[in-house]
């Protein structure tokens, strides 16, 4: 059952400066359970400033609230409830195998499971075990990391761009992950291709200059 | 200490060893310092006597030497672009948006770097000793186990310093460049550079005794040379002056002991400021 009142994530007046210029301009929000949002804006709009807060990884000004915890204080076990995946994927020099054990222990999740997610996503993980992370196509990558952070369950699923690297087939399959995700949980997109993923999301929000300009029902915004 | 000692420290450490064992220099490094022991022996260094030094007492102060001049400006710039280099090549990003606490990140790279640049440099000493014995040389035990100890000793504190620098670095470049003006300033405040100071200023030589026991490198050479008998010529004026003044056991314990606490004072400073800034 959907608590569409339950804030998930919620900030107030949240303020990020780097060198004296503020990237995030005393913004107010809330993320409630249920919530599927578009995150959208130009590059240095402040997309990923405001997912960097989320994740605990900026000392920030105002006040932000995660799971109803500070994110830099009670950052790990926030982020045990937390999915992530990045728009570059990182240069790790480890192969599959260690990646996907390193993961599965923090996680608590078992190897077997993103094993799954990771051969229906079209990953022939088992093939890939000895190759360094690193050497892998920037497809498969990818969609290690979208397996990592579906198959860990979070209450909030985070993606930076998710789909860029995705061939046609594993992007349809990875949205129709999405689609069928957890419906309590709520989901954070960044992404230029709004048409791609129209179907997910409920909520837009668009940023400018680290403001928030939009913050709509999906179903209320003209372009639609 | 028990803290350290979590779940997600030992997943850090152990994917920092794995990743680190994957590189090549990590094994040119460790060959380099294997086969530099080889090398010695080959070259018939311990059947050769000067100033005292003799037989496989000899290869271990020159190998010493050696690990002085290289084995700090090596961990500086090794470990240096650690920390700026996950944040530069979003590494970072992905790792701390994983349920790992900033601590044990910071200190699972710390263990990690110090077994992979100490591990090689005892192994190395301990090859010595295991040649030394095949050729029925007489083993200095005392000098094996000193010489352990402050080696482990100067990487623990030349990983503080590096680590310390690289939390603060923006850059690679930056932190590299900063690391190598850290190692000039120390090796000048070696002897030849103390000597200018009494020299010139007249300064008080106690005094120059002081700064010289606040250089991690001037007090493991002293500590190198302390189990053999102190004459100017072989340690030069400070070391001498140093072992002149303090008793020689006070300065072993001391030349282990201060550049651990150097070393960890500024990795504590290092993790203090990971856990209170921007991590990216």
């Amino acid at each position: 059952m959907i608590d569409v009142d339950k804030q998930l994530v919620r900030a107030e007046h949240l303020t990020k400066s780097f060198n004296g210029v503020e990237v995030l301009k005393k913004i107010t929000f809330n993320f409630n359970e249920g919530d599927r949002i578009a995150l959208i804006g130009q590059n240095g709009a402040g997309k990923t400033t405001l997912i960097r807060c989320i994740l605990g990884q900026y000392v920030f000004n105002g006040s932000l609230e995660v799971l109803e915890k500070n994110p830099r204080t009670d950052r790990v076990n926030i982020l045990k409830e937390v999915g992530f995946v990045p728009q570059i994927p990182p240069p790790l020099k480890l192969t599959v195998r260690e990646l996907l054990k390193f993961y599965s222990t923090l996680s608590n999740t078992s190897a077997d499971e993103y094993i799954d997610i990771a051969e229906s996503l079209g990953l022939k993980i088992k093939e890939s075990f000895k190759k360094p992370f690193l050497a892998l196509s920037g497809g498969m990558k990818q969609k290690l990391l979208v397996s990592f952070a579906l198959g860990k369950k979070p209450t909030i699923l985070i993606m930076d761009e998710p789909s860029a690297n995705l061939d046609p087939a594993a992007r349809e399959i990875f949205f129709d992950y999405l689609g069928k995700y957890n419906k309590e949980a709520l989901l954070l997109l960044s992404s230029h291709r709004m048409d791609e993923i129209k179907n997910l999301v409920n909520r837009v929000i668009e940023m400018d200059f680290g403001n928030i300009v939009v913050d709509k029902k999906f179903s209320d915004i003209p372009f639609v | 200490m028990i803290k350290l000692i979590t779940k997600e420290f030992r997943s850090v450490l152990k994917l920092d060893l794995n990743q680190t064992l994957r590189t090549k220099g990590f094994w040119i490094y460790s060959i380099l310092f294997g086969g530099f022991i080889a090398f010695l022996f080959v070259s018939g260094i311990t059947e050769t006597q000067i100033i005292g030094f003799v037989g496989l007492g000899r290869l271990m102060v020159t190998f010493m030497q050696v690990c002085m001049v290289i084995i700090p400006i090596y961990v500086l710039i090794t470990v240096v672009r650690s920390i700026v280099g996950d944040k530069e090549n979003n590494v970072m990003e992905y790792m701390l948006s994983l349920p790992v606490s900033f601590s044990d990140f910071f200190w699972g790279k710390f263990v990690a770097k110090f077994i992979v640049i100490y591990i090689p440099l005892f192994v190395s000493l301990l090859l010595a000793v295991i040649w030394g014995a095949i050729s029925n040389l007489d083993i200095p035990w005392n000098m094996f186990f000193l010489y352990s100890a402050l080696l482990a000793a100067m990487v623990f504190c030349f990983l503080g310093i590096g680590m310390l620098i690289s939390v603060y670095a923006r850059s690679q470049d930056f932190a590299v460049s900063f690391a190598f003006v850290i190692w000039l300033i120390l090796v000048a405040f070696i002897d030849l550079l103390l000597m200018g100071i009494l020299l010139k200023f007249r300064v008080d030589p106690q005094w120059v005794i002081g700064i010289g026991m606040l250089n991690p490198l001037q007090v493991f050479r002293v500590g190198v040379l302390v189990l053999f008998d102190p004459k100017l010529t072989v340690m030069g004026p400070a070391a001498y002056f140093i072992l002149d003044t303090v008793s020689r056991s006070a300065f072993i314990v001391f030349s282990i002991l201060y550049p651990i606490s150097i070393g960890l004072l500024f990795a504590w400073w290092g993790n203090r400021r990971f856990n209170n800034k921007d991590v990216i």
